[in-house]
């Protein structure tokens, strides 16, 4: 585990420059993010990790470009980020499956948006819902899914849409933990299939550790990469990784890191 | 509450979803008689009487259909008894069978069905020309601050108006034909439901709009895309409750100012101190307030079938 420079080239598929994020004004303006800097090197899987409030939603929606920054640049795949587009896919820590539509209604939104023709649509569809393991459910309503099946739809949805870049918000975090187990190991299986660049934001260490390439390691008010850390366990990686004495040694190190930050509200 | 759980009869009886929660007790299902009848029948009944007054517990169907049955007959035993007794003039309150007869004979005549389709006519124009405006304009006013901003002052304002004090305008204004009738439910429920659709798309979660921007959808087509389908279930739902506003308004207008129609033939009626003509029509009415209502539900069902 080395601390590499975050230093944007220009290979890196996301980018962001000493982007700051105020919200507010005045008396109650909030300093959500200050000066903040990381790059994402294509195909790579980062996670973010902090504690809550310390602004790694903002950052994602930053870049998702559903939120307007103060200050700084944001570049994804080149380009520069000033609105929402279809080439950056985003699944949330809430639920947002459109309700009206069948799993397999949502998993075609996206491809249907772009024009894409009907067999083809439904090669992608058959074939996202074969990776997350829901072809059995594609005509039921979400209103009929689990929440751990909600979000498997939910990374079905973006992936078939092929964004340069996958965000997640906290995918996991309102599930339990066995689900939540379960669902790691099957992002990992699907992000084996379908190498994609990923920026996945959670406050569990052991998540972080697990999934990462690489673990931003972020602390609030204001909101910045404290640190950076390489993680190089071999992939595929299994849930007993957890009781592996490196792992622990890296969870300790971010614990460390954390430590005194506590919750940033 | 061990023995009666375990027991297959009463187990029936409590009518529970689940009833997993005892495995059937293998010694008194081999032998019954075990038990005195005396105990189980209490056992029975106690938890009947427990399982119907259960604070928002499941009751039986058949009860359930049994006793929306009960309700009309004892209300229709109460008006026979009153009016067979002599209790009340029949010019107040006629027997059950000459509110029938006089139907029949108007429904024969033609008399009722000509009023009947005039009321229908007049609610369905005003319902359908407002629900027109008020759907995509209240989506749009919930969507769009902007728009929102510049409605809501006189959205506000005009809905805390009485229709019933707009009713001399417009006879001023439009007279007494339909027009007028038609004019008077748009103003009764189309503000109504402006502000109710309003409030139904905002209320449509900010991260559906923005996971649908992340795959693709443009601002443009936020309001056709998104908004509509997530209020659709409550939009139905608005509409539902403003039909049954437009059919009381309908009978104000026609009470007032008009020459054919449901509302009219009440108020001839009430001259003529024929009473069961404004049973009728007042029956007439709640019938096919039902049948919208019902209507409605079905169409919801159809249109929206996820959420139920
Ligand atoms: N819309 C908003 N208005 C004002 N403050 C906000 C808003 N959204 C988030 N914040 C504040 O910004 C900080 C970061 O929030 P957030 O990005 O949600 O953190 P995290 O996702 O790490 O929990 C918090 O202190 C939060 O209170
Ligand atoms: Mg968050």
């Amino acid at each position: 585990m080395q601390n590499t420079p975050s230093v944007a080239t220009p290979d890196s598929d996301i980018a962001v420059e000493d982007v700051s994020l105020r919200y507010g004004r005045g008396q109650n303006a909030v300093l959500a993010l200050s000066d903040l800097s990381l790059a994402v090197r294509p195909k790579e899987f980062c996670v973010i990790v902090g504690p809550s409030g310390c602004g790694k939603s903002s950052l994602l929606y930053l870049i998702a470009g559903l939120q307007e920054r103060t200050g700084g640049t944001i570049r994804v795949a080149g380009r520069a980020v000033s609105e929402p587009g279809a080439d950056r896919g985003m699944v949330f820590q809430a639920y947002t499956l459109f309700p009206w539509l069948t799993v397999a209604q949502n998993v075609e939104y996206g491809p249907k948006r772009k024009g894409i023709a009907a067999a083809e649509r439904r090669r992608i569809v058959d074939h996202y819902l074969e990776e997350v393991g829901l072809t059995a459910f594609r005509d039921h309503y979400p209103a009929q899914l689990s929440g751990g099946m909600k979000q498997r739809v939910a990374i079905a949805r973006a992936l078939a849409n092929d964004p340069d870049v996958l965000l997640m918000d906290e995918p996991f975090g309102a599930l339990d933990s066995q689900t939540r187990h379960a669902m790691q190991q099957l992002l990992l299986r699907v992000w084996d299939h379908q190498k994609k660049t990923v920026l996945f934001v959670t406050h569990d260490i052991d998540e972080a550790i697990l999934l990462a390439d690489r673990v931003f390691v972020m602390s609030g008010r204001p909101g910045l990469i404290r640190k950076e850390i390489s993680v190089d366990f071999e992939r595929p990686r299994a849930m007993d990784l957890v009781m592996e004495p490196a792992f622990i040694a890296m969870k300790r190190e971010i614990l460390e890191l954390l430590r005194g930050d506590g919750d940033a509200r | 509450m061990t023995i009666s759980s375990t027991l297959p009869s009463s187990k029936s009886e409590r009518g529970h979803g689940k009833d997993g929660q005892g495995r059937p007790d293998a010694r008194a299902a081999a032998t019954p008689q075990a038990r005195p009848a005396l105990t189980e029948n209490h056992v029975r009944q106690k938890s009947l009487t427990r399982t119907l007054f259960t604070p928002f517990g499941p009751i039986p169907p058949a009860l359930a259909a049994a006793l929306g049955i009960a309700i009309w007959v004892a209300i229709l035993g109460i008006w026979i008894a009153v009016t067979h007794n002599g209790l009340v003039e029949p010019i107040f309150l006629p027997k059950p069978s000459q509110v029938v007869e006089t139907t029949v004979a108007l429904a024969q005549s033609g008399e009722l069905w000509e009023h009947t389709l005039a009321s229908v006519k007049v609610v369905l124009i005003g319902f359908v020309v407002s629900s027109l405006v008020a759907v995509p304009l209240g989506l749009t006013m919930g969507t769009y601050r902007i728009v929102q901003a510049f409605l809501d002052p006189l959205v506000n304002f005009i809905r805390y108006l009485p229709v019933t004090s707009f009713v001399p305008l417009f006879i001023l204004w439009i007279g007494i034909g339909i027009e007028q009738r038609v004019a008077v439910i748009i103003f009764g429920i189309f503000f109504q439901q402006l502000v109710m659709i309003a409030d139904a798309a905002r209320s449509v979660p900010r991260d559906l709009v923005n996971a649908a921007y992340t795959l693709g959808t443009r601002r443009v087509e936020t309001v056709r895309h998104i908004v509509f389908p997530a209020t659709l279930p409550n939009v139905l739902d608005i509409l539902r409750v403003t039909m049954g506003w437009a059919w009381t308004y309908l009978v104000v207008a026609e009470l007032v100012a008009a020459r054919s129609g449901l509302g009219y033939i009440s108020l001839k009626a009430m001259r003529g101190f024929q009473v069961d003509v404004i049973f009728m029509a007042i029956a007439m009415i709640g019938v096919l307030g039902l049948l919208t209502d019902q209507s409605f539900r079905v169409l919801r069902r159809l249109a929206a079938p996820w959420a139920s």
